[in-house]
C-alpha cells in the first residue's frame, strides 16, 4: 500500500500532511508507505491513494482513489476519508 | 588527521547536515535500512541544490543581460531558492550550522518560555539561516561567533514570527492550537493591520463567487513556467532579435531561445525544490520528534497554505492584489534609484493568498484588497532594498522573495554600518525578548507586539 500526499510547492504542507496521515494510519493500524511531493511529480509517480487540500485534488486526475481534504491539518478528517480506501 | 576532520567533513555542509540527518534517525531509533536511505538522501538534497543553482544561475544571467540591454537597467527575480542554492557556495557551512542549531535554539526558548511555537516550516529555517549568514558575514563577523549569534537570531525569529502573528491566526483559524510558521511574517501583518483600519470585517470575500479557475497555478512548476515564459519574451520584445541573435543564443531564433532559458529556470527551480524536499525530509520529523517531548503544550507553527482552506476567495482575490502591486511597482522602484524586482508568480502567489486571507479576517473584502495590495508593494521594495547586502554572495541576479528576509535582512545590514558590536548586542536583546514577556503576569499578553 502506497500513499502520496502532495501540495503545490511539494515543502511545506504536503509534508505536514504527511505526517498527519502517518498518524492516522498508525491509529487505523494499518501499513502503509507514505511520501510527499509536489503537484508535476506526483502526475508520474504510482500510488494507491493521493491525498491533498480539496481545491488541489479536484483538478488531480490520476488513476488511483483521490482523498480531497477540507481541513488539511485535521487528523480524523484523515482518518475519516482513509478508512473508505484501507 | 585533524585537518581531514575540521576541513573536509565538518566543512562539507553536505555531509555535516548528513551526520545530523544520521543522529536524528539514530535517536528515533530508526531501522538500519531507514538509517542508511534517510542519511543518504539528506546527503544526495544538498548536492541537489548545488546542482539546481547551475542551471538557474545561467538562465538568470541570460536575463540579465536581455534587461539591462532593453530597459537600461538591472532586473531582478526573486528568488528564495535560487540565492540559497547560489549561497551554498560560499556559505554552505555556516548555512547548515546556524539552521540546526536555530532548531535547537527554537527548542529551547519554547521549552522555558510562554512562546510554545514550533517552527515546522524547514525549507523558510534553511533560508533565514542562509540570509543570516550572509548579511552576518557582510557585518565582519564569522567563524563561531557567526554560528552562535545566527543560531540565537534564527531561533528567536522561529518563535516571534509565529508568536506575533498569532492573534490574527486565530482570527482565521478559529483555534489557538495552531500557529503560522512562515517568514512571509511582516507583509501579513501588515495586511492584517491595513485591513483592520481602512476594512469592514463583517463583508467578508467568502460572500462571493470567484471563478476557482486560478488554483493549477499552485502547481509550482506549471506557474514558474509561465511567468518566466512570459516574463522572457517581453523581454526579448524589447531587447529585439538582433541583439539576442548577435550576442546570446548563437544565431538561433530570438523566441525560441527565450522559450528555452525560461524553461531552464523553471527546471534549475524544480530541481532545488527537489533538493531541498531530500534535504528537509529527514531533519523536520527529527526537530518535531524532539519537541514533542521536551516542550510540554508545543504548538505547531504551520507554512502558509495551512490558512488557504479557511478562506479560498481570498486567496485568490490576495494573489491578484499582490501581484497588480508588484507590477505597479516596477515603475515605483527606479524612481528611488533601485533595481527593478521582476514580480514572480510564487511570491505573490503564496504571500499575497496569505495577506488576502489575513486582510479578510481583519477587514472583509476591502481589507483582504487593499491588505494585499500593500502587501505586495512591501515584497516589491523590500527585496530591491536588500539587494545591495547580499553582495557577499558574489551574484546580483536574485534576492530573498518574502518580506520577513527583507525586514531582518536589511535591520542587520544597517546595524551592521554602525558596528558589528551593535549587531551582537541586538540580537541579544531580542533573544531575551520571549524570556522577558514570558516573566510578565497573566494579563500582560498583549504585550506581544
Amino acid at each position: 500500500m502506497k500513499i502520496l500526499v502532495m501540495c503545490g510547492n511539494g515543502l511545506g504542507s504536503s509534508f505536514m500532511m504527511e505526517l498527519n496521515v502517518k498518524k492516522a494510519i498508525k491509529e487505523l493500524g494499518v501499513e502503509a508507505e507514505v511520501s510527499h511531493t509536489d503537484l508535476t511529480t506526483a502526475k508520474s509517480i504510482e500510488a494507491d491513494i493521493y491525498i491533498g487540500a480539496k481545491d488541489i485534488m479536484d483538478n488531480f486526475k490520476k488513476e488511483g482513489n483521490i482523498v480531497g481534504l477540507e481541513n488539511i491539518i485535521s487528523v480524523s478528517e484523515i482518518k475519516e476519508k482513509l478508512a473508505k480506501f484501507l | 588527521m585533524l585537518n581531514v576532520i575540521m576541513t573536509d567533513i565538518l566543512g562539507n555542509p553536505a555531509i555535516l547536515i548528513g551526520l545530523f540527518a544520521l543522529v536524528g534517525l539514530l535517536i528515533q531509533k530508526k531501522d538500519v535500512s531507514e538509517i542508511i536511505s534517510g542519511t543518504l538522501k539528506t546527503v544526495m538534497g544538498f548536492i541537489i541544490l548545488g546542482a539546481g543553482a547551475g542551471v538557474i544561475v545561467k538562465s538568470l544571467e541570460s536575463f540579465g543581460v536581455m534587461f539591462d540591454f532593453a530597459f537600461g537597467i538591472q532586473g531582478v527575480i526573486p528568488n528564495n531558492e535560487a540565492v540559497v542554492a547560489v549561497a551554498q557556495k560560499t556559505l554552505g557551512t555556516e548555512t547548515a550550522m546556524i539552521m540546526l542549531l536555530g532548531m535547537i535554539t527554537n527548542i529551547i526558548i519554547a521549552r522555558y518560555t510562554k512562546f510554545k511555537y514550533i517552527f515546522l516550516t524547514g525549507h523558510h529555517t534553511l533560508f533565514m539561516a542562509c540570509l543570516i549568514s550572509a548579511i552576518l558575514s557582510v557585518s565582519g563577523i564569522s567563524g563561531v561567533t557567526m554560528v552562535v549569534l545566527g543560531s540565537v537570531l534564527l531561533g528567536t525569529l522561529m518563535v516571534l514570527s509565529p508568536a506575533m502573528m498569532q492573534k490574527f491566526t486565530e482570527e482565521v483559524t478559529g483555534t489557538d492550537e495552531i500557529a503560522l510558521g512562515h517568514f512571509g511574517s511582516f507583509g501579513y501583518l501588515l495586511s492584517a493591520w491595513v485591513g483592520k483600519i481602512a476594512g469592514d470585517k463583517s463583508s467578508s470575500t467568502e460572500t462571493i463567487k470567484v471563478p476557482k479557475k486560478l488554483s493549477f497555478l499552485r502547481d509550482t512548476s506549471v506557474s514558474m513556467a509561465l511567468t518566466m515564459t512570459l516574463l522572457y519574451f517581453i523581454v526579448s520584445l524589447f531587447a529585439g532579435k538582433e541583439f539576442i541573435e548577435t550576442t546570446l543564443s548563437g544565431g538561433s531564433n530570438f523566441m525560441v531561445y527565450s522559450f528555452t532559458q525560461a524553461i531552464e529556470f523553471a527546471v534549475g527551480v524544480y530541481i532545488v525544490l527537489a533538493g531541498v524536499r531530500m534535504l528537509i525530509a529527514e531533519i523536520v520529523p527529527a526537530f518535531k520528534g524532539i519537541a514533542d517531548k521536551v516542550v510540554p503544550n508545543a504548538k505547531p507553527a504551520l507554512d502558509c497554505p495551512t490558512v488557504f482552506p479557511f478562506a479560498p476567495n481570498a486567496v485568490i482575490i490576495g494573489f491578484l492584489f499582490s501581484f497588480i502591486a508588484g507590477v505597479i511597482s516596477i515603475f515605483l522602484l527606479p524612481l528611488f534609484g533601485l533595481s527593478v524586482i521582476v514580480p514572480g508568480l510564487i511570491p505573490h502567489f503564496f504571500c499575497g493568498a496569505t495577506a488576502g486571507v489575513y486582510g479578510n479576517a481583519t477587514g472583509g473584502k476591502r481589507g483582504a484588497i487593499i491588505g494585499s495590495f500593500i502587501h505586495g508593494i512591501a515584497i516589491s521594495f523590500l527585496p530591491a532594498i536588500l539587494l545591495p547586502m547580499l553582495s557577499i554572495l558574489g551574484f546580483s541576479g536574485t534576492t530573498f522573495g518574502d518580506a520577513d528576509f527583507g525586514v531582518v535582512g536589511i535591520t542587520l545590514g544597517n546595524l551592521a554600518r554602525i558596528s558589528p558590536m551593535v549587531v551582537i548586542a541586538s540580537i541579544i536583546t531580542l533573544a531575551c525578548v520571549p524570556f522577558i514577556l514570558s516573566i510578565k503576569k497573566p494579563g500582560a499578553e498583549a504585550v506581544t507586539k
